[in-house]
């Protein structure tokens, strides 16, 4: 790559005996910025789940109510 | 108070927002790669060596934008919460509770870069100097302001109490801004300065403007996913979230 700094890979995870501090600091970073929006998109997934089941059960619910009524209503 | 403020309303009504921020979220994500990418190959691959710091200054790259959305996610946060408080609008509270959980990751990331930066220019992880010590508030104002909300069971009611810790704190963000001039602190003032060699300076501030522009538009795309699923846990009872979910089936 045209002015690229590092002389060779080493050079580069070495960061001039000061590796570990960056690299520390870009590891936690990178994560932390990939499971929140996974962890995000977990929650959604739960949250429709749990509200479609919901749903569901109150159109059940009404259905049944309904049944019933009718039931009783011919006399 | 609600006063029919109509046209304001359409806009500020989750049935309008939340398909709006549907098509915008993969815009915004985009963008973030690109200017990611960038930053840290400019950051990381390209950009020469500090002349103080030697290697380890490339933390910058990372520090300082984690630093500079903690606090302004913050101010906007304090910005909807005030809106909040005056209009009473749905989505701003909304808003305020989608930005805390990224704005306390960013106030966590800072100081945990900074720690990592600190130990090997400073000899210490940490000092109870005016810059940390603030920064450190910010991040117990945003666990603050998320445990409050939780611990609330009406959301409006959890938006009130919410906005006006949020108002409370916002007055730390200049705290911490200004506090490398205002008190005698370990950290450092502007780590990148216009008034050394300039093909140098502009490579680094270039490295660290497209990173701190990938955490702008990170953030916007994690609030604007966060405030779809709280509208549509808060607004579970309504017709548009019902149709909404039926669609899905």
């Amino acid at each position: 790559m045209p002015g690229m700094h590092w002389n060779s890979l080493a050079d580069f995870l070495a960061m001039g005996n000061h590796g570990l501090y960056v690299w520390g600091s870009l590891a936690v970073m990178a994560l932390l910025m990939l499971a929140e929006p996974l962890l995000l998109l977990q929650d959604r997934k739960k949250l429709v789940t749990r509200l479609k089941q919901q749903y569901r059960a109150e159109r059940t619910e009404a259905r049944r109510k309904r049944e019933t009524a009718s039931r009783r209503s011919p006399d | 108070m609600s006063k029919p403020v109509i046209n304001w309303f359409r806009y500020a009504s989750p049935l309008t927002f939340y398909p709006l921020a549907g098509r915008l979220i993969p815009w915004f994500w985009t963008l973030a790669a690109i200017f990611g990418v960038l930053g840290l190959t400019i950051g990381f691959l390209l950009a020469p060596t500090d002349a103080q710091q030697g290697e380890g200054y490339r933390i910058i790259f990372l520090h300082v934008p984690a630093s500079w959305m903690s606090m302004f996610i913050y101010l906007v946060m304090a910005f909807w919460a005030a809106i909040g408080l005056a209009f009473n609008f749905r989505l701003s509270g909304m808003m305020a509770s989608a930005l805390a959980p990224t704005g306390a990751l960013f106030a966590f990331l800072s100081l945990w870069t900074g720690a990592l930066w600190g130990k090997p220019m400073w000899g210490t992880w940490w000092v109870w100097d005016a810059r940390l010590t603030s920064e450190l508030i910010l991040l117990f104002l945003y666990i603050g302001f998320i445990a409050l909300q939780a611990s609330i069971d009406d959301p409006r009611r959890a938006d009130k109490a919410g906005a006006i810790l949020a108002l409370v704190g916002v007055v730390n963000v200049p705290i911490i801004y200004f506090s490398v001039q205002w008190w005698n602190t370990l950290h450092q003032g502007a780590s990148v300065s216009l008034t050394r060699a300039p093909s140098m300076a502009r490579l680094m501030l270039w490295g660290m403007l497209l990173c701190t522009l990938a955490c702008w538009m990170y953030s916007i795309a994690i609030a604007l996913m966060r405030v779809r699923t709280i509208m549509l846990e808060r607004e579970r009872h309504t017709d548009w979230v019902r149709e909404l979910l039926a669609d899905k089936e």
